[in-house]
């Protein structure tokens, strides 16, 4: 299932927030959307996902979803939005009653999506027990559960500490290495960015423009050796990005 | 500081304080204090010295028992009335007006609040009421409903029922305001059908809200009981203290406050265990 973005353009009010997106998500990869506080990335996320709509503009899905995808557009969300009051198994099997699925089936999607985020063993933990790189991999694996065709993560690792986001981001590069599942990533994060992202879509500052769209050849699972030429796209993307950083950080926030 | 210390980071710490100036002495400690700590013993141990004392003075004749009966006469009009089997019928009445009065007020309350919550168009119809009544006082409006549902137990248990019926809905529209919109979005950017949304996210994310809610309109509940009884009730707590307050028996009063007070701490202790119970998932 490919997701295309055609002639998005976006204001609240008087505020221009995005103005003429357009790429496309292909299945099977990892696109990752970067741009200065403020440019409106996880608006457009909204927009891929339904939560919101655009102005003008639209957003296409095309081909079916893969069988047996409960949620083809599936969110990961940057303060992992667990309910508190569920255990671990709990908040997966959240998203499968709706659907239908209870008893046996349910414990058997439950227990696959655990043992893939390693947390089969804090089944029955509450989310209050877990520090914040395994509330996020309850996120994912309930994500997981619902088999998406599309997984929409909102800086997914920005509310983590540095080692805990490196684990995960190893953890999430094994598992786009078995399953290739496709995802519209949003950071502010450059080193995530050039880690996972297939194609890396730089935004500029309010009104969000596609400044540039960098693609990068190197298989995902062999980046962490060849951090040189990493590092080399990483300060390009900064260069594109620093006066504009600049210049959000100074701004005031009247906007929402 | 030494030189070779510095120079031998490795075995410096386990060396013997030798090289100390002479004038070394603790960093002043000034942490600590401002911390709740725990005394189990005290709460019945003040209870216990403050009886002691008001006994100790009524006997000696400092405290006129006219003025203040002794707890020991406190306690034995309270025998006398278990004796008389007259506690069961008084606390029997006073119970089941509270009981009805504050769960229909309550069940309407929680009812009212969700919509008012959930539905911009109740908020904007039904708000302004509630605003509007909530402040009135209700026992002022005792003999209005001593018209409309009778003298019996009609109006006593209405009178409750307006009264915890307020308070509910205003603690239930908070929680249910307050209820965290991420997670909300969440359910809907995985599908969740609107009634799901309702059943298992707002309504567990509005309860702690609801449970102080609850905390509250128990203590309404029951002065607004203890009001209603001493308007035209033959049994009930509030009728069996007016009726001391009448004959100036001082330690049947005593008795039916303590009574009172007993039931106050017995619902809030009840409530606590609700919130144990229900809110578990909270630290």
């Amino acid at each position: 299932m490919d997701i295309v973005i055609d002639k998005v353009s976006h204001r609240y009010g008087q505020t221009e927030v995005l103005d003429d997106i357009s790429f496309e998500l292909k299945a099977g990869e990892i696109v990752c959307i970067i741009g200065p506080s403020g440019c409106g990335k996880s608006t457009l996320l909204r927009f891929i996902g339904g939560l919101e709509k655009p102005t003008a503009g639209q957003v296409l899905v095309a081909g079916e979803p893969p069988a047996g995808s409960l949620n083809p557009l599936t969110y990961v969300f940057q303060d992992f939005a667990l309910l508190p009051w569920r255990s671990v198994e709990g908040n997966v099997s959240l998203v499968l009653e709706d659907h239908g699925i209870r008893g046996d089936r349910a414990r058997a999607i439950i227990e696959d999506v655990l043992r893939r985020t390693k947390l089969l063993d804090f089944r029955k933990a509450l989310p209050r027990q877990l520090s914040g790189g395994m509330k996020q991999r309850v996120a994912i694996a309930r994500a997981l559960s619902v088999n998406p065709a599309v997984m929409l993560m909102d800086e997914p690792l920005s509310a983590l500490d540095s080692q805990t986001r490196e684990l995960l981001l190893d953890d999430l590069i094994e598992l786009w290495t078995r399953e290739r599942f496709s995802a519209c990533y949003v950071t502010h994060n450059l080193a995530e960015a050039v880690r996972l992202g297939h194609k890396i879509i730089v935004l500029s500052r309010r009104p969000g423009r596609i400044r540039q769209i960098v693609e990068i050849d190197i298989a995902l699972a062999e980046r962490a050796e060849r951090g040189a030429e990493l590092e080399q796209t990483q300060r390009h993307l900064w260069n594109l990005m620093r006066e504009e950083a600049r210049a959000a950080d100074m701004e005031l926030s009247d906007v929402a | 500081m030494s030189l070779d210390a510095a120079a031998d980071p490795t075995t410096a710490p386990a060396r013997p304080a030798a090289a100390m100036p002479a004038n070394a002495r603790p960093v002043p400690y000034r942490g600590g204090g401002f911390k709740v700590r725990r005394f189990r013993l005290v709460s019945p141990l003040v209870f216990i010295v403050l009886i002691g004392l008001w006994e100790l003075g009524s006997r000696s004749g400092v405290i006129n028992s006219i003025a203040l009966p002794a707890p020991s006469e406190a306690f034995s009009a309270f025998q006398d009335l278990v004796r008389s089997g007259m506690l069961w019928t008084h606390l029997g009445a006073s119970l089941y007006r509270l009981t009805v009065g504050w769960l229909f007020g309550s069940l309407l309350g929680v009812g009212v609040g969700l919509a008012i919550g959930l539905f911009s168009l109740a908020r904007a119809g039904l708000l302004p009421i509630v605003s509007a009544l909530f402040p009135i006082p209700k026992i002022a409006l005792l003999p209005l409903f001593i018209v409309w549902f009778g003298i019996g137990e009609g109006s006593k248990v209405a009178t409750i029922l307006f009264g915890t019926f307020f308070p509910t809905v205003i603690a239930t529209y908070g929680g249910v305001d307050n209820v965290d919109r991420n997670l909300i979005r969440m359910g809907q950017s995985f599908g969740l059908s609107w009634l799901s949304i309702v059943r298992k996210i707002i309504i567990p994310g509005a309860l702690p809200a609801i449970l102080s809610g609850f905390r509250i309109s128990a203590s309404i509940a029951i002065v607004l009981l203890v009001a209603a009884e001493m308007i035209g009730a033959q049994y009930g707590i509030g009728a069996y203290i007016l009726m001391a307050g009448a004959l100036f028996a001082t330690d049947q009063l005593i008795a039916g406050v303590a009574i009172l007070s007993v039931l106050g701490l017995t619902v809030s202790w009840a409530i606590g265990k609700a919130e144990q119970f229900f809110l578990s998932w909270r630290a």
